[in-house]
């Protein structure tokens, strides 16, 4: 018999625009030591399915219409609260997407570690803590008994999401449910991850429940998979079926949406014979300094090398994707040549101008040929101003036309990025994440700019739409033959997308080179291991891969 | 830390300097002075006393023979209490002034807290909205209503508690604590309603709950830290009103406290008693922003972490 049996779930949000209904007939079932993988786009229902089974759903609006969950022998859908408590982070655990903010930042570790353990049995302080410490040595943090009196922001993301593992695992539980585990976390952490999930389900063969937007993660951890969109599934079978034997067309889409190949030859860059670069970066130092907390000055010799002396040089029209992971330095690159910070030696040049000498009124007119894509669209966009009042401002900061003019070029923007004119009076709030990432990028090239600087821009984006950001962004820079640099952490998508490639590790840039040569024949380690981490969307491929790992010191 | 504190204390010295002076220009530009009287008092007289209190000097010179006099701790004598000295006046109505905000802030703490923080579990519901309109109602009615109000109800009609005095019978001092607390009790409310429910919204809340902890354990131990941070920063400015503003419940219940030397002052034109006050209720209400603030950074490790190697 198995372990857990989900018949016929349906979920419903009771909203005060109506009945949504988020869960329609899911159905499947767990056997111990066994992983299912739920895949599917935001909105699916694969997160809200997983909620109810541990009544973690706010209710109202969320409604559990019909269904059932049976558990060893008993409905998980139909307990008391009191009897469901004692289920919940006790024999099923659960952990959650973002490591940063599920663990509470007023509580030191040991506190939160040992509480499911002290809810849950009667154990004595010194025996929940002792069992806490073996829990982080067994997930991997170094120094268990010192840390366990830590505070989380004393860890990074991938420190943390181990001690929400090791929290999840403190009590034994039978099912882990992992929601995203390792969306929020640097590719070669995800890998490490990835890792010891696999490795503790083998040695305490727990069950897992993972959900996931990201084919290539499901690919090597899942046994069987549920594919879901809009609250249906859509597809369930063994791994194998689901990559190799596909029948539904949702999930041949979203398979067909990983950016898995080169860039499409149409949009292959080809420079002409003796083109001068039109971007240059000339040893670009950008460091901040440490403040030692004196009374006076506060200041130190030391200092926190960010950018630490980058050199390179773009051609018209050409493409660069800047790959690393957080903290390596690539986001203050990008707001160095954007002058949002103040760079401490070097110099930038575009189209002639070393944008590094500019200042006051001066710079105010230069910003027209530089502008930036922000990573998240659902933040960046001012929520008080229509897309109109967005997307003019841009323009009549810079220039002065008549209204007429200025309606007639929003109107255009809007179209070159596929969004209907008529949608011009709605607010932010009413759009798509994908919808608003257009808008931004809109909002970017309003002023015809010579290099358009993209952080991160589809990372926030369900795989699909991602798809047809990047298409657009390809389309629109060849258009109008600007100069990008492409930042982000995903390196599919920069084989998709970029010319070149610079690979950047702790300020520096380690690797520099065409996209293809850097893809196809890495140089260096750091690459090699960043290429090795990344999962790929088949099972075969994925339960073979090889890692190539690093030390700081190999790289250094 | 260490920084943190020293800084703010050297703010503090020019906040004070410009409150003195202001004060002491304000009530020299007010016309009158301690010893105009209805009554007519020979000229002659009133000559010998300026000469005696430094008032014939022009101004200016009046103010740096006080400030000579506040830098070596003598605020002088006061001027309508005759053969005390201002600090004396201090030391004798401060420690009940004291007494009544301790109580009050009590009171407050405890009714605005708990009202709050049931409000905050169930949002939009009548456990949110009885509380709420209570303390809107406290928030809306002065103390000068609430004051008498509950004299009448305690005091005269059911004849519970005593109409007026501290000290002086068991029990007086229950309703002008009570008075003054309810209007702080409703502020406290409010802000615990809403820090409350920012962190109730927050992810590890969500995880509190998926490891299966009680409602109470979620509440007092993961949620009042985090969710008390604004009561806290609001308690410096609260506990210094409490003490400069007790003179409205300090008159209606005939309590010897510094309020009501503070207004009675303003009103004789008792300058150094003004300006002894003054500078008193400004060092506190410094300080109380001072300890709010310590107590905030205290209570957030991140903050703690970074006033101690930046900032």
């Amino acid at each position: 018999m198995a372990l857990l049996t989900v018949k016929d779930l349906h979920i419903h949000f009771h909203t005060r625009n109506g009945i949504v209904k988020a869960v329609n007939g899911v159905e499947f079932s767990l056997e111990k030591g066994e992983t299912l993988g739920i895949v599917g786009e935001s909105g699916s229902g694969k997160t809200v399915c997983c909620y109810s089974l541990l009544g973690l759903l706010p209710t109202p609006p969320a409604r559990i219409e019909s269904g059932s969950a049976m558990f060893e022998g008993n409905d998980l859908l139909n307990m008391s609260e009191q009897d469901l408590r004692k289920i919940r982070g006790n024999r099923i655990a659960m952990i959650f997407q973002d490591p940063m903010t599920s663990l509470n930042p007023f509580m030191k570790l040991g506190e939160q570690l040992t509480e499911p353990l002290t809810t849950h049995n009667d154990i004595s302080k010194q025996e929940a803590r002792k069992r806490a410490i073996a829990a982080m040595q067994e997930v991997g943090i170094p120094e268990p008994e010192r840390r366990i009196d830590c505070y989380p922001h004393e860890f990074s993301g991938g420190m943390r999401q181990r001690v929400m593992i090791a929290m999840a695992l403190v009590t034994e539980p039978d099912i882990l449910i992992a929601d995203e585990p390792t969306t929020a976390l640097d590719v070669t952490i995800q890998a490490q991850i990835l890792d010891l999930i696999k490795k503790l389900q083998r040695e305490r063969s727990i069950s897992v429940i993972f959900i996931s937007h990201d084919l290539g993660v499901i690919a090597g951890c899942a046994d069987k998979i549920i594919v879901m969109h809009e609250g249906n599934i859509v597809e369930s079978g063994t791994t194998d079926e689901i990559y190799y034997q596909t029948k539904h067309d949702y999930t041949k889409k979203l398979l067909n949406a990983i950016p898995s190949s080169a860039k499409p030859e149409s949009a292959v860059f080809h420079a002409e014979e003796g083109s001068e670069p039109i971007f240059k970066i000339d040893g670009l130092l950008t460091h901040f300094p440490i403040s030692d907390g004196g009374v006076f000055s506060g200041k130190t010799d030391e200092c926190c090398k960010a950018v630490d002396d980058v050199s390179l040089q773009l051609l018209e029209g050409e493409t660069l994707g800047l790959v690393g992971e957080s903290g390596c330095g690539k986001s203050t690159m990008a707001k160095s040549i954007m002058r949002l910070v103040d760079i401490t030696a070097g110099s930038i040049t575009l189209n002639g101008k070393d944008l590094t000498r500019l200042e006051g009124e001066e710079l105010k007119t230069a910003r027209a040929e530089f502008q930036m894509v922000f990573q998240d669209p659902y933040a960046s966009l001012n929520p008080r101003m229509t897309v109109y009042d967005l997307l003019a401002e841009a323009i009549y900061v810079q220039k002065n036309c008549s209204k007429d003019e200025l309606l007639k070029q929003v109107v255009s923007l809007m179209d070159d990025v596929g969004l209907p004119a008529k949608a011009i009076r709605k607010y932010p709030h009413e759009f798509s994440g994908g919808q608003r990432q257009r808008i931004a990028i809109a909002r970017a090239l309003a002023l015809k700019p010579r290099l358009l600087i993209a952080d991160e821009p589809v990372s926030a984006l369900d795989v699909t739409i991602q798809a047809q950001i990047l298409d657009l962004l390809l389309e629109l820079v060849k258009k109008y033959q600007i100069t990008m640099i492409f930042i982000s952490h995903d390196l599919s998508v920069v084989r998709y997308l970029t010319d070149r490639t610079a690979v950047m590790y702790g300020g520096k840039i380690v690797e520099y080179g065409n996209t293809e040569d850097v893809f196809n024949n890495p140089q260096h380690l750091y690459t090699k291991s960043l290429l090795s981490a990344i999962p790929i969307a088949d099972p075969n491929k994925e339960r073979t891969r090889q890692r190539v790992a690093y030390t700081a010191d190999q790289i250094a | 830390m260490i920084k943190f504190i020293f800084i703010r204390l050297l703010q503090a010295i020019p906040v004070l300097l410009i409150v003195m002076t202001i004060t002491f220009v304000l009530i020299h530009a007010a016309p009158g002075g301690p010893f105009s009287a209805e009554r007519a008092v020979p000229p002659e007289v009133i000559e010998a006393l300026n000469a005696q209190y430094n008032l014939d000097d022009p101004v200016h010179v009046q103010f740096f023979i006080y400030l000579n006099n506040v830098l070596h701790g003598d605020f002088g004598p006061s001027f309508k209490y005759t053969g005390r000295s201002v600090t004396e006046v201090i030391a004798a109505g401060m420690p009940i002034t004291f007494e009544l905000g301790l109580y009050a802030m009590l009171i407050a703490l405890i009714l605005g807290i708990s009202a709050g923080v049931i409000a905050s579990l169930k949002p939009n519901t009548m456990q949110d909205y009885v509380p709420m309109s209570l303390a809107m109602t406290g928030i809306c009615l002065p103390t000068f209503v609430m004051g008498p109000l509950m004299v009448l109800v305690f005091a005269i009609w059911l004849d519970w508690l005593p109409v007026s005095g501290w000290g002086y019978i068991p029990g007086d001092k229950i309703l002008p604590s009570l008075t003054l607390g309810f209007a702080y009790a409703a502020y406290i409310a409010r802000l615990s309603r809403g820090g409350m429910l920012e962190i109730l919204s927050q992810d590890f809340i969500r995880t509190a709950r998926a490891k299966g902890l009680s409602t109470a354990a979620i509440v007092f131990r993961h949620a009042l830290r985090g969710g008390m941070q604004p009561v806290v920063s609001f308690m410096g400015p609260a506990l210094a009103g409490l003490l400069s503003g007790s003179f409205v419940v300090e008159t209606i219940f005939q309590i010897p406290g510094m309020g009501r030397y503070f207004v009675q002052a303003a009103f004789n034109r008792d300058y150094t008693l003004i300006l002894g006050t003054t500078i008193f209720f400004a060092t506190l209400i410094i300080i109380f922003n001072l300890l709010a603030d310590i107590v905030t950074v205290w209570l957030n490790p991140r903050l703690r972490d970074s006033s101690n190697s930046s900032n």
